[in-house]
């Protein structure tokens, strides 16, 4: 399965990448097809380009590390993927 | 009971002196305070979509008839027909807006995805950026969905979360969080109770609760 990292970055705006995923790395569980950025709508620009959208799996040790309730269960969520970054496995 | 109330004295004369309705509780204010931006922004687009012809005051009446005629009643069917239906149950999973709208419950621009609990997953639904919920199959959000307390600790500490639904998981469990941070609409296909071999389509969907389909509890045993 392909490795991402959500972008960290915390530009103002209308953004659905939720601030506790910004940074962590998960799994994509499935790639959901194209849709209309929410940053743009939100502004009203309705022909904006769209945007590759994903369901990405995150477990409980990675997005709170020591302080999860049960390392193994997951989050997932739907990140666009102009918020994502490939990250290459370690050999 | 929370209608019970012996130490009051109901006496009919006390009710207005006390300013509480015959059940003894206080009368609901009348909404004489101003209306708000909002409420005005409202009425103002409203009048104006009327005025110019586009929809009729016995549309809107209409619209809001139907949406709150939406249900958990609508999920139930549908877990109900999984249930009993192989076929239906991989359609399901595989697309779960086109086999609601099969069923009559369209979920318009949205797209909906089923998760499944099995043995070993249960799967649980929040959305911590505001409230999205499959209104198509489950009417309006119960009002816990939308507080801040259940959106922040449901992708904290999910299992205390469910443990105070009274769902107490075991370790052998895997916890799937579900955050519907844009475009999808989840629903749970809890997995189907021991003991209801044999039962009927509708009485299977007897048993579907509203919260079993968020994953806050399981479905009731018959």
């Amino acid at each position: 399965m392909d490795k991402v990292r959500v972008k960290s970055m915390m530009p103002p705006g209308h953004v659905r990448a939720p601030a506790y995923l910004r940074g962590r790395t998960g799994v994509i569980e499935r790639a959901l097809g194209e849709f209309a950025n929410p940053e743009l709508l939100a502004y009203g620009h309705f022909n904006g380009p769209k945007k590759p959208l994903y369901r990405v799996r995150f477990t409980m040790a990675e997005i709170w590390g020591d302080a999860a309730e049960h390392p193994d269960d997951t989050i997932d969520a739907e990140i666009y993927g102009h918020w994502l970054d490939p990250v290459p496995d370690t050999p | 009971m929370p209608h019970d109330h012996h130490d009051h004295d109901h006496d009919h004369d006390d009710f207005h002196h006390h300013g509480m309705s015959p059940s003894g509780h206080p009368y609901r204010a009348d909404n004489d305070e101003p209306l708000s931006y909002w409420q005005v922004m409202e009425i103002a687009v409203r009048e104006l979509l009327i005025e110019k012809g586009h929809v009729t005051p016995a549309e809107i009446a209409a619209q809001i008839e139907a949406m709150d005629a939406r249900s958990p009643a609508n999920g139930a069917a549908v877990v109900a027909r999984a249930w009993t239906d192989p076929a239906f149950k991989q359609r399901l999973l595989a697309d779960a807006s086109a086999a609601s709208a099969e069923m009559g419950f369209d979920i318009g621009g949205l797209r909906l995805i089923a998760v499944e609990n099995t043995g070993d997953v249960h799967n649980v639904i929040v959305c911590t950026l505001c409230s999205c919920y499959p209104r198509n199959l489950l009417g309006l959000p119960p009002d816990w969905y939308k507080t801040r307390a259940y959106r922040s600790r449901t992708v904290r500490e999910p299992r205390k979360v469910l443990a105070e639904f009274g769902l107490d998981l075991p370790d052998t469990t895997q916890v799937r969080v579900h955050d519907s941070t844009a475009d999808m609409r989840y629903i749970v296909l809890p997995a189907r109770p021991a003991g209801t071999e044999g039962m009927s389509e509708e009485d299977l969907a007897a048993l579907v609760t509203r919260d079993s389909m968020i994953g806050t509890g399981l479905p009731k045993t018959p």
